[in-house]
């Protein structure tokens, strides 16, 4: 599990500020002329049930190994210029930052590509589980293989 | 010896989160399942039935993939998506 500030790839117990990863993002390159965000949090209501606490696990090696294709495949097939891709595991509160994309490029259109294609494959291919725990006990939340 | 490595919804299922195992010659995934089954019947059946993704050293692993000796194999649950 990495949890150093400088890595672009970051899986980690900790919180992590939007403001300081975007600040840190623009410092990549004078080139950069826009910037897309996808910031996931925890939600209350799931399926009907309120949920009071989300739980992350990981796949350790593998997880971070996911993560940096995906900012590599994003970097060269959208044509940014760079990504940093931030997730937590462990317990999670409703409201807390769960996942942070930051996309960065010369122009908006390719950034924002960048970032949904990026949330969507980290979902479908990241070994990461969430289990929530509701008032009827505790549940893995599983996608249909 | 081969390292087996459970997670999630799978560590209840299979009653360990990590066990070893000695192989003398490479085995398939087939061959892999019939020797958990024998312990953890449950964890063998979703193994056939393909209701688990399966890597071996943290790449995802096909129907014709062996196992060698060293090998790490992990039985992941389908990861956790999310709606759009």
């Amino acid at each position: 599990m990495s949890t150093t500030t400088d890595s672009k790839i970051r899986i980690q117990l900790e919180d992590f500020s939007v403001t300081d990863e975007i600040e840190a993002m623009k410092k990549v390159s004078r080139n950069i002329g826009g910037i897309t965000t996808f910031l996931g949090t925890g939600r209350e209501l799931s399926k009907g049930e309120n949920i009071s606490q989300l739980n992350f696990e990981h796949y350790p090696k593998m997880a971070e190994k996911k993560l940096a294709e995906i900012r590599e495949k994003s970097i060269k097939d959208f044509g940014i210029i760079d990504m940093s891709i931030i997730h937590r595991i462990g317990p999670i509160e409703i409201g807390e930052n769960i996942v942070l994309i930051v996309a960065a490029g010369e122009h908006r259109g390719e950034t924002f590509k960048a970032c949904e294609w990026a949330i969507a494959e980290l979902k479908r291919t990241t070994p990461i589980w969430k289990r929530e725990t509701t008032t009827k006990g505790e549940v893995w939340v599983q996608a249909t293989p | 010896m081969i390292t087996l490595k459970y997670f999630a919804s799978l560590k209840s299922i299979a009653e360990k989160e990590e066990d070893h195992l000695d192989i003398e010659n490479p085995i398939t995934l087939d061959q892999l399942s019939d020797i958990i089954s024998k312990t953890t019947p449950k964890m063998g059946e979703m193994i056939r039935e393909k209701k688990v993704l399966i890597s071996i050293n943290q790449e995802m692993a096909s129907v014709d993939t062996v196992i060698h000796d060293g090998d790490e194999v992990a039985f992941l649950p389908p990861f956790s998506g999310g709606a759009k």
